[in-house]
């Protein structure tokens, strides 16, 4: 693969199919991590971080375990399994050697094991056929917008706290029509034509 | 005596049906599974296959891991479940790739990712790891149900004003060209958030009443 697809690759799982506003995979920790930004920050970085080492780690689990002993049916079970055990030895190594990252992630890493987008991820590579490369730049590059979008809409969400809403909208509702709106903008992206 | 037993455990079955459909339905009420949600409900057909599948994986995981329920060590119990749910999850994904080739062709990846589904294991913490296996089952079964109520709403009235027709059956008589918005991931967004209001405003309009009757 050339580079300049490589590129072009990275840019359209960032904005043209963004896993929140295109995909829908993470929409969980969308709602329910935005409520701050400092929040939101943080877990974009775990989620970045989790989702690009998960795929490199299930992409190597399906070509060397799962496809020579023709057990490509068990890709759901072995992927979670290895995604859960992964995030917990994760948890570990970072409270040994990189204490300020723990610090900083701490909390957020239990939660991704139950993230949508982790296994969507992992699956998605494996239904595209991505080679090794061009899939932990997929990963990255949906990792980021991942990211991008829960700090865009943690912005607008302390916003929409301080206005005035109807009764009825208050809390959930409006966030989703908000999402709804960011969603409306990002669809502008899809009208982009790569080169690539 | 048995009788009157009966007669309060019908009682609260059906109490416990309204509970999964309406007091504590896990989309409108809870807010577990969006993602699902959002991204299967582009019509009531496809909102519908997605919920009677979930159905199908919460009712069997609910039954195993009640039947395990005293088996299972308490250190280890997620884990446990989510393999358990990941291996119902893989039986009902490799039956519909058998025998229902569209459903899988519309729903797509999001037929594995019911393992990762919160409205499951949360039903499995929550309720089957404390509860016999009949009424594990059954509270699978209600909250099931609910799931597939709201996506089923939820699909209808997307499809409905996206497109106009219901069931892909056309019900605009050919006038109507359909607002596209609505079929997409914003429309999707800004839907269910309109339905939740809506559920509220009602929900607040009832206990008003109440208190208006005391």
């Amino acid at each position: 693969m050339s580079l300049a697809a490589m590129f072009s690759l990275l840019i359209s799982s960032i904005l043209i199919n963004n896993y929140i506003f295109s995909r829908f995979l993470g929409i969980c920790p969308f709602l329910g991590l935005s409520e701050k930004t400092s929040t939101a920050v943080g877990m974009g970085c775990a989620v970045t971080f989790v989702m690009t080492v998960s795929t490199a780690v299930t992409w190597c689990v399906y070509h060397y375990v799962l496809v020579p002993f023709e057990l490509e049916y068990l890709k759901t079970i072995a992927f979670i399994l290895v995604i859960a055990s992964l995030v917990q030895l994760l948890e570990m190594f970072l409270r040994k050697s990189v204490p300020s990252l723990y610090s900083a992630l701490g909390i957020y890493l239990p939660l991704i094991t139950t993230n949508c987008a982790i296994l969507g991820s992992a699956l998605l590579c494996i239904q595209n056929g991505y080679n090794f490369v061009t899939s932990i730049i997929f990963s990255f590059g949906s990792a980021l917008g991942f990211t991008m979008a829960i700090v865009i809409f943690s912005f607008v969400r302390e916003k929409v706290a301080l206005a005035e809403t109807p009764k009825s909208f208050k809390g959930t509702p409006i966030a989703l029509v908000t999402a709804g709106l960011i969603a409306m903008a990002f669809a502008g992206f899809s009208g982009i034509k790569l080169p690539f | 005596m048995t009788n009157e037993k009966q007669k309060t455990n019908k009682r609260s079955l059906f109490s416990r049906l309204i509970e999964g459909l309406f007091d504590q339905n896990p989309i409108l009420v809870q807010l577990l599974g969006t993602c699902p949600t959002l991204a299967t409900s582009t019509s009531a057909k496809n909102g519908i296959g997605m919920g009677l599948s979930a159905t199908a994986v919460l009712i069997l995981s609910n039954l195993l891991i009640s039947l395990l329920r005293k088996f299972i060590p308490k250190q280890v119990r997620i884990a446990a479940y989510i393999v358990i749910i990941s291996g119902f999850v893989t039986a009902i994904e490799l039956l519909i790739k058998a025998f229902l080739p569209s459903l899988d062709a519309s729903l797509g990846l999001f037929i594995p990712l019911i393992v990762v589904n919160c409205i499951i294991l949360a039903r499995a913490e929550a309720y089957a790891s404390k509860n016999p296996p009949l009424d594990s089952m059954l509270d699978g079964l209600f909250m099931g149900l609910g799931f597939t109520f709201a996506l089923g709403v939820l699909g209808a009235v997307r499809e409905l004003i996206g497109n106009g027709t219901i069931w892909e059956i056309d019900v605009s008589a050919g006038v109507y060209p359909g607002i596209s918005f609505f079929t997409q991931p914003a429309g999707a967004f800004v839907t269910l958030g309109v339905i939740i209001a809506v559920v509220n405003a009602v929900k607040a309009f009832i206990s008003k009443r109440k208190e208006g009757n005391r």
